[in-house]
């Protein structure tokens, strides 16, 4: 039953590319996200007992946890780009479809990895077909953002390999023998060497955190978010990084099982508080909206290694903040997208009085923006709010008075492009881009911002369950 | 382990040096090429049960480092008309001291490091780290895209070496799955040059010039 959760969508991968015409494809991917969809709420619904599990491939409480969210996100996605796709008609999608069935393939592949070799083919393979869903637009531009974003992921996805490779070593020293799976590395923890457990994790954070974008290895997210289609942003910001973190905290259980828990720690504080000043500097007079979500979304993968670093109750909140950061990126880039083909440009100069030419997308945009700076009644506020809390009942004034800071400055600077964007009277437009607002472009847009609205509001008992699942299962409450 | 292979790493190590200072780029690309036929006769001196798997691994390990990709990357230099010469943003002389740094701190640091018995005297730990190391060098301080993935290459090497301790588990052989990128990577320069020459790659006006 888990393995199906692999295989349907390789298989729709395999009948995209089949399939004739370039109408049908984005119904096949839709279809099969549908399915996917179903299928994970099947497996995560019945599926609950086991911890502990020594085969290769099963859901622990953290896969049952982002399973779900990275299912629910292609599925918006997959809806979306039915209508994207009906637009963007003169480009052939075969290998667009392809790679999109093939992305989600992979990210489920990291979510029921159990071995850290699975973890890392799993990630190595979003890589290639991150890199295919990039390059959509074939022109210059795109090509130099493929380029960049191949280049320093393929970097991280090497370190990566190589903290993988001084795990195993360390397991061969402290248990006789290099394995990598994760149950026998949580049994064996206390006896792996610490010298080796530490420069793996080191190795494992730059690596794994090149893909979530964190600073200062993020410099690939700016020009891969700005070049690719609204639909592949929203994947990006809200799914691979979700898989890539996803991947950080199984190692991040084995360090804290291994005693080195406080060495991790200090480094993803100071992770999370560089890339959140960082992406701060330059959201502030950003004059390209598109690179502006680029910049939020390192400011969230900031705040969601910050929340584990500070730990106890921040664990919880850095969860609950996958949920609410896959969703919030969704609103915001697919409204972005819609802007952008509006306008045909993504510059400030080019836009304004984007209210009044789609007024749902650029309300949706204003919305998106209120939900993922973490304004009530939005899922986020409470889960930036349970950061800051965690913080303080740790006795961690001195981050958190710097988180709160960076939040705010965050919030005017991003503030200020977001509405130079909506309000004012839209530019002439003699050629006329011929795009407005229509349902199958914002409905997907709303179920993503009724989903970060619903967990502001009141989080379901059975998503509550599976949050606190995987807070104990990373040893936080 | 047996001192033939701490010799062949420390002609890696001194190959490094040499793939970092050089100014000619088609001598860079074969430096990486000897390389990788250096580096898939290493397992031999790790097992030596001679098991399907060693002799495997030595001639996937030698086709794919030091035979395929080499000549991929030489034909694109070759097909794509890219001056020869290396270009970097870092001289010469601060990149080979920055070099031979890192080296002396990856000996330091691995010598922190706890060994199983049998490697305690080889090189094998600050070999693959300082191997890494150059290669970093060479992707970041280099402005030509086929420098940087020569770099890439280097940097692939390193991780390999590091890939040998753990024979038995098996992991090796994943480290092929980072050739793939390169053979991405190479495409990606073909590309860029198609593009610049015809200003877009719709395959439709590339499609004219079929007989």
């Amino acid at each position: 039953m888990t393995l199906l959760l692999i295989v349907v969508p390789l298989l729709g991968a395999l009948a995209a590319f089949l399939a004739p015409s370039d109408r049908v494809r984005p119904w096949v991917v839709a279809f099969v996200a549908a399915l996917h969809t179903a299928l994970t709420l099947v497996v995560v619904g019945t599926n609950r007992s086991d911890v502990f599990h020594s085969s290769w491939l099963s859901l622990d409480a953290l896969g049952r946890l982002a399973l779900p969210v990275m299912s629910i996100l292609f599925l918006i996605c997959a809806a979306y780009s039915v209508g994207y796709l009906h637009v963007r008609a003169n480009r052939p999608n075969r290998v667009f479809c392809t790679a999109l069935l093939g992305f989600l393939a992979m990210t489920t592949l990291v979510a029921l990895a159990q071995h850290l070799t699975i973890v890392w083919m799993g990630m190595e393979a979003t890589t290639l077909t991150t890199a295919v869903l990039l390059y959509f637009n074939q022109n210059r531009r795109s090509l130099e953002a493929t380029w960049k974003y191949l280049m320093i992921c393929s970097v991280g996805i090497a370190l990566a390999l190589l903290g993988t490779l001084f795990l195993a070593y360390g397991a061969l020293l402290g248990l006789g023998e290099p394995t990598l799976l994760f149950s026998d590395l949580i049994r064996g923890a206390a006896r792996l060497p610490a010298p080796w457990v530490r420069t793996a994790f080191v190795f494992l954070l730059v690596g794994y955190g090149t893909k979530m974008g964190l600073a200062p290895m993020h410099t690939w997210k700016p020009d891969a978010y700005g070049e690719a289609p609204g639909v592949v942003g929203a994947l990006l910001a809200g799914g691979l990084t979700t898989a890539a973190f996803l991947a950080l905290l199984r190692v991040y259980r084995i360090v804290d099982a291994a005693g080195q828990g406080r060495f991790a720690r200090d480094l993803l504080v100071l992770f999370g508080i560089v890339s959140m000043a960082t992406a701060a500097t330059f959201m502030v007079a950003q004059r390209d909206f598109k690179r502006l979500l680029a910049y939020s979304s390192v400011e969230h993968m900031g705040i969601l290694v910050l929340g584990i670093g500070i730990g106890g109750a921040g664990i919880f909140a850095a969860l609950l903040h996958v949920i609410n950061n896959a969703f919030g990126k969704a609103v915001l880039f697919l409204a972005a997208g819609n802007i952008h083909r509006a306008f045909k440009s993504k510059r400030l100069e080019d836009v304004t009085g984007a209210l009044r030419r789609v007024p749902l997308s650029a309300a949706l945009f204003v919305a998106g923006f209120f939900a993922i700076t973490g304004s009530p009644p939005f899922g986020p506020f409470v889960s930036e709010l349970s950061v800051l809390l965690a913080a303080i009942g740790r006795h961690r004034y001195v981050i958190g008075a710097l988180y709160l800071f960076l939040l705010a400055v965050v919030f005017i600077g991003m503030g200020s492009t977001v509405f130079a964007v909506v309000q004012g009277n839209p530019p002439e437009d003699p050629a006329g881009t011929g795009f407005r607002d229509s349902a199958s472009k914002t409905v997907p847009i709303f179920a993503a911002l009724g989903l970060v609205l619903l967990m502001g509001i009141w989080i379901p008992a059975p998503v509550s369950a599976l949050l606190h699942d995987a807070a104990r299962f990373l040893g936080g409450s | 382990m047996p001192p033939i292979a701490d010799s062949i790493l420390i002609v890696l190590l001194l190959m490094n040096f040499f793939i970092l200072g050089t100014a000619n780029l088609r001598a860079a690309i074969r430096a990486v090429a000897a390389q990788g036929l250096l580096l898939s006769v290493l397992p031999l001196f790790v097992e030596s049960h001679p098991t399907f798997r060693l002799v495997a691994l030595v001639v996937t390990t030698a086709a794919i480092k030091g035979v395929v990709i080499p000549a991929l990357l030489l034909k694109a230099l070759r097909d794509v008309h890219i001056r020869h010469e290396v270009e970097p943003y870092l001289g010469f002389v601060p990149s080979l001291f920055l070099c031979a740094t890192g080296t002396a701190l990856a000996l330091l640091f691995a010598d922190h490091l706890p060994l199983a018995p049998a490697e305690r005297a080889s090189l094998f730990v600050p070999a693959s780290l300082a191997t890494l190391l150059a290669g970093f060098l060479v992707l970041t301080t280099r402005r030509k895209a086929i420098s940087q993935v020569t770099g890439y290459l280097v940097l692939e090497n390193g991780i390999y070496v590091f890939g040998l301790l753990l024979y038995q588990a098996m992991v090796v052989e994943v480290g092929v799955l980072l050739d793939l990128l390169v053979g991405i990577f190479v495409m990606g320069i073909v590309l860029n040059h198609i593009q610049r020459e015809f200003s877009s790659v719709d395959t439709e006006r590339l499609s004219r010039l079929r007989e």
